[in-house]
């Protein structure tokens, strides 16, 4: 039985080739890795190898032919094995080939055209703080901290790593306490290597355990940026399920206060634009709580975006215990009828500012806190719409590409009925932060903007 | 973790010449180039330990020598990276750990480490033609296949990130104590990257389980190991950070077999990591599109007329008395395996549709 030799197919876009050469005649004795003939293609020109071992019975392509399609059967050859399996297994590969041409490539597949990302689920509540519950007051930081310390204390493989946070007690200090607690096993000082120790955490991960890597901001995030998103958000899909990465990668992003171009960003873009990350960026202490916890137990990756301004304010937390908040979830947290203002991370406490002002000129204002930046909870954002008709979205970072973008988008597609105005964006200056005082100010969003905005979109 | 004291094997001490010695003493085999006093002694092989090795060889051989014929075909799409020539580096490695308690890494040229781990040819290859039977259902593709039942863990695509990912599973071999060591496996190309360097830092810091394999089969795509690295003796890359390194002939599977048993006493014990560079050689192109000018065909012929590593133990194997037909009964064996598997992986139908929102994440929010 006759080996069929085909034109090959010698990079991933390759159609047809010239088949510049033949190295053998009919009747040569060939064996696995000679060469066989010289193909060109308008980007290389490369050897054909055989694969098998035999004698070539018929060239059927001409040296020289140009525009030779891939699979065009080029030659034939005798296999030296008159079992000849290779035969029929060229031809299993040639008839499995017919089949895909037969195809027509440029008609679109109905079912391609029906796949559409699964409906969100119905997302749980936050938890109901039962009547009678102390509240007590503590900072941004110390929620955080607190999350992790009860976190670590009931499941042995949640370790902290990253730079200072053990004996220096976190930059920020964050992490205060966690080393005493904990010891040096799970509380780890890193080098300063974000990218190697991204890495290591996520190795660690997919190993079995549980880490809450800490990037002193999530400016020197960026070159860890690909084992956070090639490595840490992908491998689950890669592997068809296979292969976990419960880690937490947390620490304050956006921007502090007068420290320049370099160290004054807000990543939630970036990070929300990835499937297989969860990003969450929280504003008030009880969020900042229940949703690291929430984080630490989630078997996915999580981009955690803290805020360095945030970390001192204080907040009134309820005392329960194990207080976990559901991911995926906004928070209203200011009801009004007029219309709504859309925000996260510090973006929260300006907007209820502006709302607190415009109550006063009679503009009922509702604000929604998105929490979690991915997976969206766009069943909050658009029932707030159909109920104000109007929203302002409030993000301090850049307009171009932002989560405000995305927020517009949502409107426009599946809100479009219910808008009375324009959704307006009110963002940071689209430039570098710059370091002058008075620049730093005028590129950063703030209360009088947001309310600027908001009465435009009332036509007020 | 404790930053315990560092010192805590003897094998580490001796500072390390400046310079390789430039060249081989004549009983070439017994000189072992290493760092920290590393030895890298010559397996001697039980006649049936040989035919294992050479049937695995055979076998990745004959799985890639397929790839290619099925990429021809265009069965297999996208980037294809063969191990060919390299079969011995990862047989002897393999061979020497415990399945089920260590655990490997690698980059994309990742089909043979696979098949040595013992993963079902069939699922490796139907993963290759992106069908819904392959190790990752089809979502994975040449270069992302993992299994975790068989200590696994990719199949990773950026070159180098695989090293502190396998640091990380090292760190997590010993923050849990299971005893398991990693094989972090990675190309001369990967070996100057910079996180390379910061996960031998922290490897060593930490005294992590782990061992760096560098297979140097000479070329970074199109870039010579000489044109691309100031110190090109592969196996110091570690000195700075005082991991002892050794270099051992990658094309001698018992050369391989014997200097990772070295190490992996070294490792276990509680010595941290160790670097070792396997001076090896791809036949093939980089991946199937790269044409491959960059060396003349006399190089790779040559290469394979003396080093190959399935015609060398197969000339041991005759000397020790094998019969020729035993051989060739065990390639028709291996034949048959690569046969059925490409048949299984045409034959296997594409994911569902409905895969493709599966499995970005695990839980639903």
């Amino acid at each position: 039985m006759a080996i069929q030799l085909k034109m090959p197919a010698l990079s991933p876009t390759m159609e047809e080739g010239t088949l510049a050469k033949w190295f053998v005649k009919e009747g040569d004795e060939v064996s696995s890795g000679d060469i066989l003939a010289e193909i060109e293609t308008d980007k290389a020109t490369m050897e054909f190898e055989a694969v098998d071992e035999g004698v070539i019975t018929k060239i059927l392509i001409a040296a020289g032919t140009d525009e030779v399609a891939v699979g065009t059967v080029i030659a034939e050859m005798a296999g030296e094995d008159e079992e000849a399996s290779p035969a029929a297994d060229a031809e299993a590969a040639s008839a499995s080939q017919d089949e895909a041409e037969a195809e027509p490539a440029n008609e679109a597949d109905p079912d391609i055209m029906n796949v559409a990302p699964p409906a969100p689920i119905s997302r749980a509540d936050d938890p109901s703080v039962p009547a009678g519950t102390e509240l007590v007051s503590i900072t941004v930081r110390e929620a955080l901290r607190d999350a992790m310390a009860e976190e670590m204390r009931k499941d042995g493989t949640i370790f902290v790593m990253g730079e200072e946070v053990a004996e220096y007690q976190g930059a920020y200090k964050v992490t205060q306490g966690l080393f005493e607690e904990f010891g040096p096993k799970r509380v780890i000082d890193t080098p300063i290597t974000e990218h190697g120790f991204a890495g290591i955490g996520a190795g660690a991960a997919m190993g079995g355990l549980k880490p809450v890597v800490e990037f002193m901001t999530f400016n020197f995030a960026m070159q860890a940026i690909d084992q956070i998103i090639n490595s840490a958000a992908k491998t689950n899909y890669m592997s068809g399920g296979q292969m976990r990465c419960p880690i937490v990668f947390r620490g304050p992003n956006g921007a502090a206060s007068r420290v320049g171009a370099q160290h004054s960003q807000n990543y939630a873009p970036w990070y929300a634009a990835v499937p297989g990350l969860i990003v969450i960026a929280p504003y008030d202490a009880a969020d900042a709580k229940g949703l690291l916890k929430a984080a630490i137990q989630s078997p996915d990756p999580v981009v955690f975006l803290e805020n360095e301004l945030l970390y001192g304010r204080a907040f009134e937390i309820p005392q329960i215990d194990d207080y976990t908040l559901p991911i995926g979830k906004a928070r209203i947290m200011r009801e009004g009828s007029d219309v709504t203002i859309v925000s996260y991370s510090i973006g929260v406490g300006m907007a209820l500012e502006a709302a607190d002002t415009l109550a006063g000129e009679g503009i009922e204002v509702e604000v929604i806190d998105l929490r979690t930046l991915r997976p969206l909870d766009t069943e909050t954002v658009l029932k707030s719409l159909s109920k104000t008709n109007r929203m302002v979205v409030a993000e301090e970072g850049w307009p171009v590409c932002s989560i405000a973008s995305e927020i517009i988008a949502l409107c426009m597609e599946q809100g479009f009925d219910d808008l009375d105005a324009p959704v307006t964006r009110v963002t940071n200056e689209d430039v570098p932060l710059p370091y002058a005082a008075n620049l730093e100010k005028a590129a950063l969003i703030d209360v009088p903007r947001i309310i600027a905005a908001v009465q435009k979109v009332c036509y007020k | 973790m404790a930053k315990s004291p560092r010192k805590t094997t003897p094998v580490k001490k001796p500072a390390a010449p400046k310079r390789a010695p430039a060249k081989a003493p004549a009983e070439a085999k017994a000189t072992v180039h290493s760092t920290g006093g590393l030895k890298a002694p010559i397996y001697s092989a039980t006649k049936a330990e040989m035919m294992d090795f050479y049937e695995q060889m055979l076998l990745i051989r004959r799985f890639e020598e397929k790839a290619g014929q099925l990429y021809g075909l265009g069965l297999i799409g996208g980037f294809c990276h063969l191990y060919i020539g390299q079969e011995a580096v990862v047989t002897g490695l393999q061979s020497a750990i415990s399945p089920g308690k260590d655990s490997v890494i690698t980059g994309y040229r990742d089909h043979g480490h696979m098949l040595a781990c013992g993963i079902d040819p069939k699922i490796v290859m139907a993963e290759l033609t992106g069908r819904a039977s392959g190790i990752s259902k089809g979502k994975g593709g040449s270069m992302h296949m993992f299994s975790v039942e068989h200590g696994f863990y990719g199949g990773h695509g950026i070159v180098g990130a695989q090293v502190s990912l396998g640091t990380g599973l090292a760190f997590a071999h010993k923050y849990k104590g299971d005893g398991g060591v990693c094989l972090a496996y990675f190309g001369d190309g990967a070996s100057n990257q910079g996180q390379v360097y910061e996960s031998f830092n922290m490897a060593e810091l930490w005294q992590l389980p782990v061992i760096f394999v560098i297979e140097n089969n000479q070329y970074a795509m199109g870039t010579s190991v000489n044109r691309s690295s100031a110190e090109d003796q592969l196996y110091r890359r570690g000195e700075s950070f005082r991991i002892p390194g050794v270099q051992v002939d990658g094309m001698d599977v018992l050369a391989v077999r014997g200097a990772v048993e070295e190490v992996l006493k070294d490792v276990r014990s509680g010595g941290g990591p160790v670097l070792m560079e396997l001076k090896t050689y791809r036949y093939r192109g980089h991946s199937m599109s790269d044409p491959a000018k960059y060396r003349s065909r006399d190089e790779v012929q040559d290469v394979r007329e003396k080093s190959d590593p399935i015609e060398r133990l197969k000339v041991a194997l005759l000397k020790q008395g094998v019969k020729e037909e035993d051989l060739k009964a065990l390639d028709k064996k291996v034949r048959k395996i690569v046969v059925d598997a490409a048949d299984f992986a045409e034959a296997s139908p594409e994911p569902e549709l409905s895969e493709l929102y599966t499995n970005v994440l695990v839980e639903q929010y």
